[in-house]
């Protein structure tokens, strides 16, 4: 039988403010444990929670991002459970009335296809503490720091029907809030975090099948794996005659298999209910237009901009405008060298082959996007050739020289354009060379061409390299032949 | 002095007749004579007091004195408090020295009062006699067979036997007005918002509010100057100013007009209680206020409606209490669901647990919208009742309760204790303000009148109880303990 | 709505509230009362009326983003039945 799957992804994205949703204490990462929980946070009687303005702005600039509505009025709801990490007994949520409405993200796929996927709704809600399970008297250790950080819960249809589709929008979202500078997008931190909704289905039915909650899912990787892992098990189940249950199950990324989380406990009633002690949150339409109007220019409209006012191809463009940090290093390359495709080469080229070598993210690259740009625009007045360009790079990748034409004054590798250099230097490789100017006389014309390559050789080897090629192969060519 | 409504001693204050440190002084001794059986508070604070009071007095003579400095009062135990126990009546909390000073306890001593202590109350607030206490029932200084009514009794009770001449209470569904009623003082519930909630501990978020408990009305005013406000913590709080409560309480009656619900005058209403009441609107009369029936005719409602929205928002605001953080933790628990367990269940009274029970089961899957969104709506048409109202009316006046304090232990069944709220718990749904002002006695125990008023009508409330006052000494009688010096 | 033994179990176990079987027939009692008062709501035909959450419809006001808090820690853990090295203990929670 043919399968298809269905995937939804719940991503949690936690917003890049400096205090926390309902109270004034600090989000940082790091800090000593319970440093960073307050009155508010820690839930002691009698505390009220207050409603962080930068949440509610970050918020709505991510749904204007996806193109969403933008209800005028969101409530925030509470959801009861009991948990150690959890200090209230509840987790201030959003169930009825969310933030963001409906919108969709557009995707980008391996082959350059594109595909929308709609998001349901993104709701605003507090994190919950950690749990510490190292050993204190075979105790846990509950850390609250966290508990309160706003998070953004982006909610998908389940649209997708692959792992790669999966990866490719939690990548959209991404890019989307750091774009936005809403998040710093750091997954190891757990600054974006995922819950993924697998489910399988014969091709062609209507219906979807069971789903599976798979949570703990925390980077790009890890959910293809867990995809991957998941679907399989679903089909092999349903095909040895099982069926797929309706449960939470947790991805082990060492054992890159998921597990159910099997728990004795009854199924859970969160009991939600409006939170009396927040008020409707009223959105005017001069703050959202205000919002809408200040914001920066999101992947999808500046892939477009890359294709089709630079000229682009898709698949450039969609890397280039990957992340905030590409697409503003390649606009300022293409700013100092005047050259779109040129600039896009060596971004994508040399620039991101060095970097991948030494791990570095391109914010922290040794070549600036000015020294680049002057670079490329050497080999675009043809200052200097292909071979020295690269010279040049590694030169300045290495801290030799503060710009490209310093480095190439040093190493001496202007490019030779002068016919009579270039003239003397072929005749002294033909003087020096009569045996294969000889065999080059005795061949097929067709097979002279391939030849050419000798003499092409010692004539830049003679220039170390400075001479124009191009040049260099015209003239060969035309004295050669005058010779046959 | 002890004898002194709260308006009087700050004049002694201000004139030099005696010291903050001499009038604390002579309380505190009243306290440790007459609170071993009365019980109305839990933590006296003595020390803290008389060092409160000595800055008080240094204040005063270097000419930085309020017209509050250096005034004794308590506060019901769920203010939170600084540096002191703070139990909210209940065996949870018994542990629990709050880190941290409620709005309202800031306030008050921004003003330069001194706390004495902090009064028994029903746990969480949960109760119409003081019998929920894990520290004991509360005697009614009129009658030590009677309850002094609830949830702030302790505050009523210390305020009624000359042991402090104000106390703050908060009011979910009558909690300051029926007490106040029982033991035959004054206690205003101000308009939701009006007064910060930040650091109360939480019963039903949408329905507590803070106010004072004293002798008079003038004293209330005085009090209610000090406590109201916006508060930046509180997102409920409402930003507005707060008017010169003092200043309007003379304006005369004449013309006022005064709405009596029907609803509020029917079957289960005792007889001697009715004929007080109605004694008391002849006086608005003879005042010059004009008198009318009206009808709130969802008034029965409202009992159903706070027993599923009060118990809800309870359920969720006592789901801190898990023996974590704070409070009572059970011994040698075995695994998490233990913990939390036998920890809630040792820590939480039967009251507690009930009204607990109770909103779990109303907020659970297949339930909320048979009982929390029809309270809600139901919630709504009460409101309306009221703002319909005072369409027509200025004020609203009737019993704060059916009864009188009934006795200890008289109401064994939490339905017919629920019934007794019949008159106040509506204002609470409602949001709006009401003040309850002796008006005379029934089988020897005080009858309190209920003034109703629109949203944010604590002026003209305490101005018509003002004026009764002026023109009544109800307010004056004092029970045969309070006459008592040591 | 007829309330059952199961429902109070279910609730208490919801609330984390520890009953023994003699407390849940109690309460069951009383809960069924309390609930056959409450029904009295199912009288009134609600019909169109918008749920009233808030005395007064008034709207959040919204805090500017700014650290105003400092470590308490060890303030605030001066009440705590159990911590240490900065963490509240609890029985070990097993994923």
């Amino acid at each position: 039988m043919q399968w298809e799957t269905v995937i939804g992804l719940e991503v949690h994205v936690q917003l890049a403010t400096k205090s926390k949703i309902f109270s004034g204490a600090s989000t940082a990462f790091g800090a000593d444990p319970n440093s960073q929980a307050c009155a508010v946070d820690l839930g002691l009687p009698g505390v009220l929670p207050v409603l962080n303005e930068a949440a509610v702005a970050m918020a709505v600039q991510f749904g204007l991002g996806i193109h969403a509505e933008i209800p005028e009025v969101s409530v925030f709801d509470r959801k009861n459970y009991f948990y150690p990490d959890l200090p209230k007994g509840y987790q201030t949520s959003q169930m009825y009335h969310p933030i963001v409405g409906p919108g969709e993200v557009e995707i980008t796929l391996e082959d350059g296809e594109t595909k929308r996927i709609r998001v349901h709704h993104a709701h605003l809600e507090e994190d919950a503490g950690k749990s510490l399970h190292e050993d204190f008297q075979g105790m846990t250790g509950i850390d609250l720091n966290r508990a309160g950080t706003p998070l953004l819960e982006i909610v998908s249809e389940p649209d997708m029907r692959s792992a790669k589709e999966a990866a490719a929008y939690l990548k959209a979202i991404h890019s989307i809030v750091t774009y936005l500078g809403i998040s710093d997008g750091n997954m190891a931190e757990g600054s974006m975090r995922c819950d993924v909704n697998v489910s399988v289905r014969p091709r062609g039915q209507a219906s979807f099948g069971t789903r599976a909650e798979i949570k703990n899912v925390n980077s790009f990787r890890f959910v293809e794996r867990a995809i991957a892992f998941e679907v399989e098990r679903q089909i092999e189940l349903i095909e040895d005659g099982g069926e797929v249950v309706q449960e939470t199950r947790l991805f082990d990324p060492e054992r890159d298999e998921t597990r159910s989380m099997r728990t004795k406990e009854q199924a859970n009633d969160y009991r939600y209910f409006p939170c009396p002690d927040l008020l409707p949150v009223v959105l005017d339409r001069a703050y959202v237009d205000h919002l809408r109007d200040n914001l920066p220019e999101l992947p999808d409209e500046k892939r477009a901009r890359f294709q089709n006012a630079l000229g682009l191809s898709a698949y450039d463009a969609g890397v280039l405008s990957a992340s905030r940090a590409m697409a503003e290093y390649f606009e300022a390359v293409k700013e100092v060298c005047g050259d779109a495709k040129l600039a896009a080469n060596w971004v994508q080229g040399e620039l991101s082959g060095a970097l991948n070598r030494e791990g570095l993210p391109i914010q922290n690259s040794p070549v600036s996007a000015t020294q680049l740009g002057e670079l490329v625009a050497r080999v675009k007045d043809d200052t200097i050739n292909g071979k020295a360009a690269k010279e040049v790079f590694q030169a300045l990748w290495h801290g030799e020289g503060a710009n490209a034409d310093e480095v190439i004054e040093a190493k001496g590798l202007k490019q030779v354009t002068d016919t009579g250099a270039i003239e003397a230097m072929i005749d002294q490789v033909i003087a020096d060379s009569p045996a294969q100017v000889a065999q080059y006389r005795d061949a097929e014309p067709d097979k002279r061409g391939k030849m050419i390559g000798y003499f092409v050789g010692q004539v830049m080897k003679a220039s170390r390299g400075t001479a124009n090629p191009q040049q260099v192969n015209a003239l060969l060519k035309e004295k050669l032949d005058a010779l046959c | 002095m002890h004898d002194k409504t709260l308006t009087e001693l700050a004049a002694g204050l201000a004139s030099g007749e005696f010291s903050s440190r001499e009038l604390t002084q002579a309380l505190l001794a009243r306290i440790d004579r007459f609170d071993g059986d009365l019980n109305s508070f839990i933590t006296v604070t003595a020390e803290q007091a008389l060092a409160t009071a000595d800055r008080a007095d240094a204040d005063r003579a270097s000419g930085n004195a309020g017209p509050l400095t250096g005034v004794p009062l308590a506060l019901k135990d769920i203010f939170c408090t600084a540096g002191v126990k703070t139990s909210a009546g209940s065996r949870m909390l018994d542990n629990f020295i709050s880190p941290y000073d409620a709005t309202v306890v800031e306030k008050l001593a921004a003003a330069g009062t001194v706390s004495l202590g902090k009064t028994n109350m029903d746990e969480f607030a949960m109760g119409s006699s003081n019998e929920n206490s894990f520290y004991g029932p509360v005697q009614n200084p009129w009658d030590s067979d009677a309850v002094p009514g609830g949830s702030s009794g302790g505050s009523a009770a210390a305020v009624a036997a000359g042991l402090v001449p104000a106390a703050m209470g908060t009011d979910t569904g009558g909690s300051i007005r029926q007490p106040a009623a029982f033991c035959g003082i004054t206690g205003l519930k101000p308009t939701y918002g009006r007064v910060s909630r930040y650091g109360i501990i939480a019963y039903a978020s949408s329905l507590d509010q803070a106010g004072p408990l004293a002798r008079t009305a003038e004293d209330c005013a005085h009090l209610l100057g000090a406590i109201a406000g916006h508060d930046l913590r509180d997102s409920t709080s409402v930003a507005r100013g707060v008017p010169d409560y003092i200043q309007e309480l003379d304006a005369p009656l004449a013309g006022l007009r005064i709405g009596l619900p029907r609803e509020y005058f029917g079957d289960g209403l005792d007889p001697t209680v009715a004929s007080a009441v109605r004694e008391a609107i002849g006086v608005f009369e003879s005042l010059g206020a004009t008198v009318r029936e009206i009808s709130l005719p969802h008034t029965h409602y409202a009992i159903p409606a706070y027993y599923v929205i009060a118990p809800a928002e309870a359920s969720s605001n006592l789901a801190r209490y898990d023996g974590v953080r704070f409070g009572h933790r059970c011994d040698a628990p075995e695994d998490l669901t233990d913990l939390y367990k036998r920890s809630r269940a040792e820590g939480f009274g039967e009251e507690v647990k009930r009204r607990i029970l109770m909103g779990t089961h109303t907020l659970s899957e297949g339930f909320f919208d048979a009982y929390y969104k029809k309270a809600q709506q139901v919630r709504r048409l009460i409101r309306q009742d009221f703002l319909d109202a005072f369409d027509e009316v200025d004020v609203l006046m009737g019993p704060a309760s059916p009864t009188p304090a009934f006795d200890l232990g008289a109401k064994k069944d939490p339905v017919s204790m629920y019934l007794q709220d019949i008159y106040t718990i509506a204002i609470n749904l409602a949001g709006i303000p009401g003040i309850s002002v002796p008006a005379g006695f029934a089988g020897g125990r005080p009858v309190g009148l209920q003034i109703l008023g629109t949203h944010f009508a604590e002026a003209r409330l305490l101005n018509v109880a003002h004026q009764f006052q002026q023109a009544t000494d109800w307010h004056l009688r004092r029970p045969a303990l309070a006459e008592e010096t040591l | 709505m007829a309330l059952e033994h199961a429902d109070v179990l279910r609730a208490a176990h919801l609330a984390r509230l520890g009953l023994d079987d003699d407390e849940a027939a109690h309460y069951l009692d009383d809960l069924g009362r309390i609930l056959a008062m409450v029904d009295q709501l199912q009288t009134l035909d609600t019909e169109g009326v918008a749920p009233l959450a808030h005395p007064l419809e008034t709207t959040q006001r919204l805090r500017a983003d700014e650290v105003t808090e400092t470590d308490q820690r060890s303030r605030f853990q001066r009440c705590a039945p159990a911590v240490e090295q900065g963490l509240y203990l609890v029985p070990r929670v097993v994923e």
